[in-house]
């Protein structure tokens, strides 16, 4: 037989093992299925492994602590999704038929995407602080959750401390605030809210797009931001976005003080960048391993090897992030088991769960967390909580908490929320209503 | 000694001149064609129908589209993913404007827009060629992605800039929208492919495929031999821009139901595709499948099906060696047979004839 033939039934074999494919086995029964949808790989991994990691050892911590929630295993699976959406579905279709309790997409596309299967594959979306802002409101969006606060709260927080900088919200009539953003759902949604506010408040908005294939070439854009000399700078990026555009606005001297993002960037986006101090981005959880259960972490999982995170990346900002979903994604089966006096609960248990998270200071103390963040309450009206977020600066080797909780602006935020889910609702037509009942807690 | 013409007699020009001119093969057909249209539905699991057969399907047709116009007419097109997108977009347009009209009808509709920009955007290869004309098609790509994200009517004014399928249905069952089951979604997609493969292989085996690979082979000699370039041309791009825009249109509607369709279009894509067409085979019909098969299936099947079969692999570890695996054996298959895989399977076809005794 020649070698033709070889290379031929090798192709052959290849092809076929397509309709040979296992369908994907089930989850063992005593145990709670949580698929972690991960992006070690790709153009935004510089933000995706700390986030992974930090979900990933959290829930780990409380198999190897506690025995898993309520004393059941949490079966942990990691889908690598490289914040692409087609790879996402594939990642979803490959966990529907193990039972997931939830998913947490880690990427706005994807929840997008997988926002209208939810209601009718009974497994609730959590996309914690992305996602589709009018996704909070309960009563139209059941099986999503996007606590603890929207873009749009982000944007109102933001211009409030913007405010405050200048003396107050009235100050800001005659202001230029330059918006340079991700040009994809993530960063375009805001602008409806931006322009609205910049029309009542009497500042100019400067828009400054960058498009997703151009994120580490932002030099249009800056020289743009150096002929308009913004008042202030706001930024939403994600990925390689963030520590490009620190690099470029210290290179034309913006002043950094006057640069205040979004909650995404990390220590990996501004370490190392010489004149980066004075940096400002939102937050609402605490850094550092002060905290019991991340000592815990750091005992049980990462010291064993159970961790794919390097050591010193404990406690890091987006580490800390992954942690407060995986506690997001606890709290939820918690909940769910006590409302429903199950051990192993499933999807629609889960979304109640998920509606009567109450993570109010006694119960982040009683989780190993105390003080980790602000208190956290949602409701079957309210998927989000709005919860306001502090601003806090690059100090040059670290992060410094400097303001207290901004509250985000209600009046402003709940009209656009409001419409926003209603349009979404008209343009489905056939979005079902909410048949889900509410929980009296 | 199974696969063998002995003693099949033409005894028309038609039988002679048709697209499968064996027996054996017509029974092949027919074999995948139930395999197809009955086995997969029947016993293939969601994950399958879902994640490997849907994206599969997508892409056979966008690959039959870029290789009309690039392997049968030899014009390299780079806005392949573009012309895709400006189906989805409509498609999604259409629906939401005359949303009672069924939405197979708008998803086919939607390939006569894309086929009159890629027209448009074609008028360029007339005076230019080769890799000039690669160049110039970047340009449509860029172009059409820039509208995608800055014209919000494309959309429809969504805050997300997210396209949003709603429920549409067909002889009273859902096909678009989350209610829809894997199984409708994929009968509508397959007969489309199917349907739409038909034409074009009797596009390609008659007078317009042949002006197509006149053209292809030398564009002076065709002129001198009465085929009008600029019409030829020009059809190349209408037709084949045609094929991406259905593709785009399922894919927005049949198999991603909805999202961020700016992005799911972008120059990455295009290059999927035209790698689908260069390792599939140029100028060959099965060849499209192929290398849909090769590039879309292949590392959904590594990535899932090893797993499966006990090889633990997870997270990004899969994800860094199907990106090894696939990329050895581009290579690989490429060293092998520079001519793709519709080559090797002619090969392994006519060796087949002679087994067992070679001569």
């Amino acid at each position: 037989m020649s070698k033709r033939l070889t290379v031929l039934g090798l192709a052959a074999s290849v092809m076929a093992s397509s309709l040979i494919m296992a369908a994907p086995q089930a989850a063992a029964q005593e145990s709670v299925y949580v698929p972690l949808f991960t992006y070690r790989t790709g153009p935004f991994a510089g933000s995706g492994i700390p986030i992974a990691d930090g979900m990933h050892d959290y829930l780990q911590m409380l198999n190897e602590r506690d025995g898993g929630i309520g004393g059941v295993k949490i079966a942990l699976d990691e889908c690598e999704t490289g914040y692409d959406t087609k790879k996402g579905l594939e990642c979803y279709d490959a966990v529907k038929p193990k039972n997931p309790v939830m998913v947490n997409p880690w990427s706005t596309g994807i929840s997008l995407s997988l926002i209208p299967k939810a209601s009718v594959d009974k497994i609730p979306v959590l996309s914690m602080a992305y996602g589709l802002s009018a996704s909070a409101r309960g009563d139209i969006f059941p099986w999503v959750f996007n606590p603890p606060a929207t873009y749009w709260d982000g944007l109102a927080m933001i211009i409030r401390y913007i405010g405050t900088e200048s003396g107050g919200l009235d100050k800001l009539k005659g202001k230029k605030i330059g918006y340079i953003y991700f040009d994809g759902g993530f960063g375009k949604e805001p602008i409806p809210l931006f322009e609205q506010m910049a029309k009542e408040m009497g500042f100019e908005l400067k828009l400054y797009p960058v498009p997703p294939g151009e994120m580490q070439n932002q030099s249009s854009q800056w020289l743009s931001v150096r002929r308009d000399r913004p008042d202030f700078m706001v930024m939403y990026g994600w990925g390689a976005m963030n520590p490009t555009a620190i690099k470029e606005a210290v290179k034309i001297n913006y002043p950094m003080d006057k640069f205040v993002s979004i909650w995404w960037p990390g220590e990996n986006d501004i370490n190392g960048t010489e004149g980066a101090k004075g940096f400002k981005m939102l937050n609402w959880h605490g850094i550092g391993t002060d905290y019991p259960a991340l000592k815990d972490i750091q005992k049980l999982v990462v010291d064993k090897g159970l961790s794919k995170s390097p050591k010193e990346k404990v406690g890091e900002l987006l580490y800390n992030r992954g942690v407060y979903n995986a506690i997001l994604i606890a709290e939820g089966i918690a909940q769910a088991q006590k409302i429903t006096g199950k051990k192993v609960v499933d999807g629609s248990d889960v979304r109640r769960g998920l509606e009567n998270i109450n993570l109010d200071e006694a119960r982040f103390k009683a989780i190993g967390l105390p003080g980790f963040a602000g208190n956290l309450q949602l409701t079957c009206k309210d998927h989000n909580g709005h919860r306001a977020a502090f601003i806090q600066q690059w100090d040059g080797a670290k992060w410094v908490k400097m303001t207290e909780f901004i509250e985000p602006l209600p009046e402003k935020v709940k009209p656009a929320l409001d419409e926003a889910a209603k349009e979404y609702g008209e343009k489905n037509a056939g979005w079902p209503k909410r048949s889900e009942a509410c929980d009296k807690s | 000694m199974f696969y063998r013409e002995t003693g099949q007699f033409k005894t028309n020009y038609a039988g002679d001149m048709a697209v499968f001119p064996i027996l054996q093969d017509r029974i092949g057909i027919a074999l995948i064609l139930v395999v197809a249209f009955v086995l997969i539905p029947l016993l293939g699991s969601d994950f399958l129908l879902s994640s490997v057969m849907i994206p599969f399907l997508v892409f056979s047709l966008a690959s039959i589209g870029l290789n009309i116009l690039t392997g049968y007419t030899g014009l390299i097109s780079l806005g392949t993913g573009a012309f895709m997108g400006v189906g989805a977009y409509a498609c999604y347009k259409l629906t939401t404007l005359f949303p009672e009209v069924n939405i197979v009808v708008w998803i086919v509709t939607a390939g006569f827009f894309s086929a009159f920009v890629g027209v448009l955007f074609g008028l360029p290869s007339l005076r230019i060629k080769g890799f000039y004309l690669a160049v110039a098609t970047l340009a449509a790509q860029f172009f059409l992605q820039w509208c995608f994200t800055r014209i919000p009517w494309l959309y429809n004014y969504n805050t997300s800039g997210a396209i949003e399928v709603g429920q549409r249905t067909l002889f009273g069952m859902n096909v678009t929208g989350p209610k829809a089951s894997l199984e409708a979604r994929y009968m509508v997609l397959l007969t489309l492919v199917t349907v739409l493969t038909w034409v074009a292989s009797n596009l390609m085996h008659g007078r317009i495929g042949r002006s197509f690979m006149a053209v292809r082979d030398m564009d002076i000699a065709a002129e001198l031999m009465g085929i009008d370039l600029l019409k030829t041309k020009l059809l190349a791009f209408a037709v084949s821009s045609f094929y991406a825009g259905v593709a785009g249109a399922a894919m927005m509607f049949l198999w991603y139901g909805g999202g961020e369709a700016n992005d799911a279009f972008n120059i990455n894509q295009s290059f999927l595709i035209l790698f689908m067409v260069i390792i599939g085979g140029l100028g060959s019909m099965i060849g499209s499948f192929f290398g849909a098969a090769f590039i879309s299936m292949l590392p959904t099947m590594l990535k899932f099906g090893l797993p499966a079969l006990g090889i633990p692999l997870a997270g990004a570890t899969a994800e860094h060696l199907t990106y090894i695996l696939v990329g050895s054996l581009i290579i690989f298959f490429l060293i092998v047979e520079p001519h793709g895989l519709a080559r090797l399977w002619q090969i392994g076809k006519q060796k087949l004839r002679m087994w067992p005794f070679p001569y």
